[in-house]
């Protein structure tokens, strides 16, 4: 007997139902938030999970690597602050000039580099982030180099957007609309391309796809997303250095996918949920938090290889009614 | 006028002529044939005339197009379409979905019409979907249509790879041994399978070990050795070709 797995596409119903039991999860969410610091955990939950869904559909998806998408959330970021703060810009302005300009950067990018296979992609993408971050560091008359600089806050039309609970509900609107679009993109012949080329290339080809333009075009993408996660994040905090833009950060992405579960929407989104929190409260392991980090992680992945999102929606289905036996 | 041209073609790897100076042509509406003993150069073939491999030397030209050099997706997208011998399945999909791949050229849609799931991609996707389904219930998949592609058995991926080339609605199909590693009843089905698109007069390229599939349904049969054309002609004249038996029975017998 064989049924539709979790982790493959889904039907119809689900496109509905699972940004249906997102809105809920945000909309009840902060009826357990004690203060302004879960607001504040939340919002950066929201903003990573932003930047995994776009990376997920270029590494889980279509199957590619990207060792180096914390320099696009710092192109946005920087990019935002900089039109912002020194030149005057209106922040809708602003990210509305930031997110396309990245966008072709991307493409520019992306033309030579996505012709490579795996671990050159994997080289060549790590030596596009540490590049746009030694830039960031190094450009300190725009950028303020290493000690940072700050940003003005949000504000569309006169109203300005402050304290953490607004921001929440924000982000968290941004994070449902970043869902829904990857969700409909998945479910498209668009799509279908991507993970038929990752299932395999040549029989993609043969099907008609030109598979290096669907790889482009998904790298762009997930350059989007980080980008417009980078922009909000640098509103946010009123304040960035080069810190989110580093080599560092862009592995933290790519172990929050795969840690939620690559070729999972949802799975991205715990992914970062989990990996954003956890070092939250293993500060109660003081000197020994990234030893428990790092023990965490490897047990999830001996335990759970396909990650988070995936494994458990298996073990639930395997568990559930309609199991029929061998 | 030829659907298909093959002038000179050579293909060569590191010193090995695995395909060397093809030359012939296959009409609309037939059934061509390729045999030969193993490492003759069939596969090698299928990939040069579906642009996976680019030739050595010499020239394709399709439906009145020079496609010489062009990527496989441009041989896609002007008529061809085919199988692997050794399966080239997306099996991060579902059996549905990889039959849905195959409309791929029938159902190009710009990058917002996807995010934003324009009306008019719902409803056509609704079409592929119920397009798909039928090739899959045309090829004896029907059971499986919400099954993952990882779940079926081997004479099933080989069946599943046919409804997608066909899903394309190929003006060439070709078929690199179908019913290569199957067992007998598995391979009937292919064989009757393979008889039905004849008979709905699909333009066929067949590579099959299985003769009396060959010389039943081909119109023309092309047998190669050491990469090189040792005979050409319809059933008759191949099948009585002293070379061809020689080939393919050893010296002694001949
Ligand atoms: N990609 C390749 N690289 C090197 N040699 C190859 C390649 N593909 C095929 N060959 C060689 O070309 C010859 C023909 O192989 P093939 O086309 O697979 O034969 P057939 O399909 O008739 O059994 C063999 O000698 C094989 O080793
Ligand atoms: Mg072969």
């Amino acid at each position: 007997m064989s049924r539709t797995a979790p982790g493959f596409a889904q039907p119809a119903a689900h496109r509905i139902r699972g940004p249906a039991a997102l809105a809920l999860c945000i909309a009840l969410l902060p009826l357990a938030f004690a203060n302004n610091y879960y607001y504040e955990v939340a919002v950066l939950v929201g903003l990573n999970a932003i930047t995994c869904v776009g990376l997920n559909l270029l590494v889980g998806y279509a199957g590619q690597i990207s060792l180096g998408h914390a320099g696009f959330f710092g192109l946005g970021a920087y990019g935002s602050a900089i039109l912002t703060a020194r030149y005057g810009w209106p922040p809708l302005g602003a990210l509305v000039a930031v997110t396309p300009g990245v966008a072709a950067l991307a493409y520019l990018i992306g033309r030579p580099i996505l012709r490579l296979k795996g671990h050159y992609l994997a080289m060549a993408t790590l030596g596009m982030g540490v590049i746009i971050s030694i830039v960031i560091a190094t450009e300190d008359r725009w950028t303020g180099g290493p000690d940072g600089m700050s940003v003005p806050p949000l504000s569309v039309f006169g109203f300005t957007l402050q304290g953490e609970r607004a921001w929440y509900w924000v982000v968290g609107g941004c994070l449902l609309l970043a869902v829904w679009l990857a969700l409909n993109l998945i479910e498209s012949p668009v799509g279908r391309a991507l993970r038929a080329l990752h299932g395999s290339e040549v029989g993609a080809e043969v099907a008609g796809i030109d598979s290096a333009r669907a790889k482009l075009m998904v790298f762009v993408v997930s350059a989007v997303y980080a980008s417009a996660a980078g922009s909000l994040a640098a509103h946010y905090s009123g304040f960035i250095t080069p810190s989110k833009v580093t080599f560092f950060h862009s592995i933290e992405l790519v172990t929050m996918v795969v840690f939620g579960g690559m070729a999972s929407v949802f799975g991205a989104v715990a992914g970062a949920a989990v990996l954003t929190m956890l070092p939250q409260f293993l500060t109660l392991f003081k000197e020994y938090e990234t030893v428990v980090f790092g023990a965490v992680m490897m047990g999830t992945m001996i335990f759970m290889p396909r990650g988070l999102v995936p494994s458990l929606a298996t073990l639930f289905a395997d568990r559930g009614p309609s199991k029929v036996p061998p | 006028m030829s659907l298909l041209r093959v002038e000179r073609m050579s293909k060569e790897f590191g010193g090995v002529h695995a395909v060397e100076g093809l030359d012939f042509a296959i009409e609309p509406g037939a059934v061509f044939s390729i045999i030969g003993p193993n490492g003759a150069g069939k596969t090698t073939l299928i990939n040069l005339l579906t642009g996976v491999y680019k030739p050595s030397a010499g020239r394709i030209l399709f439906a009145g197009r020079d496609l010489t050099g062009r990527a496989p997706y441009e041989f896609a997208a002007a008529g061809m379409a085919r199988t692997f011998q050794n399966l080239q399945v997306f099996f991060n999909m579902t059996a549905l979905e990889n039959v849905m791949v195959g409309r791929h050229l029938h159902e190009r849609c710009s990058l917002a019409a996807a995010m934003l799931r324009f009306p008019s991609l719902a409803r056509a996707e609704r079409a592929c979907r119920e397009y798909a389904v039928g090739l899959m219930e045309f090829v004896g998949l029907g059971e499986h249509v919400g099954a993952r592609a990882d779940s079926l058995s081997y004479g099933a991926l080989k069946r599943l790879e046919i409804a997608r080339a066909l899903a394309a609605e190929p003006k060439l199909l070709l078929l690199d041994e179908p019913a290569a590693g199957l067992n007998q009843t598995e391979t009937q089905g292919i064989d009757a399978l393979v008889t039905q698109l004849a008979a709905r007069g699909v333009t066929v390229v067949l590579v099959e070990h299985n003769m009396r599939l060959v010389m039943g349904v081909s119109h023309e049969i092309l047998v190669l050795d050491y990469g090189k054309k040792l005979a050409q002609g319809d059933a008759a004249t191949v099948g009585n070709d002293p070379r061809v038996i020689e080939a393919y029975l050893g010296a002694g017998v001949a």
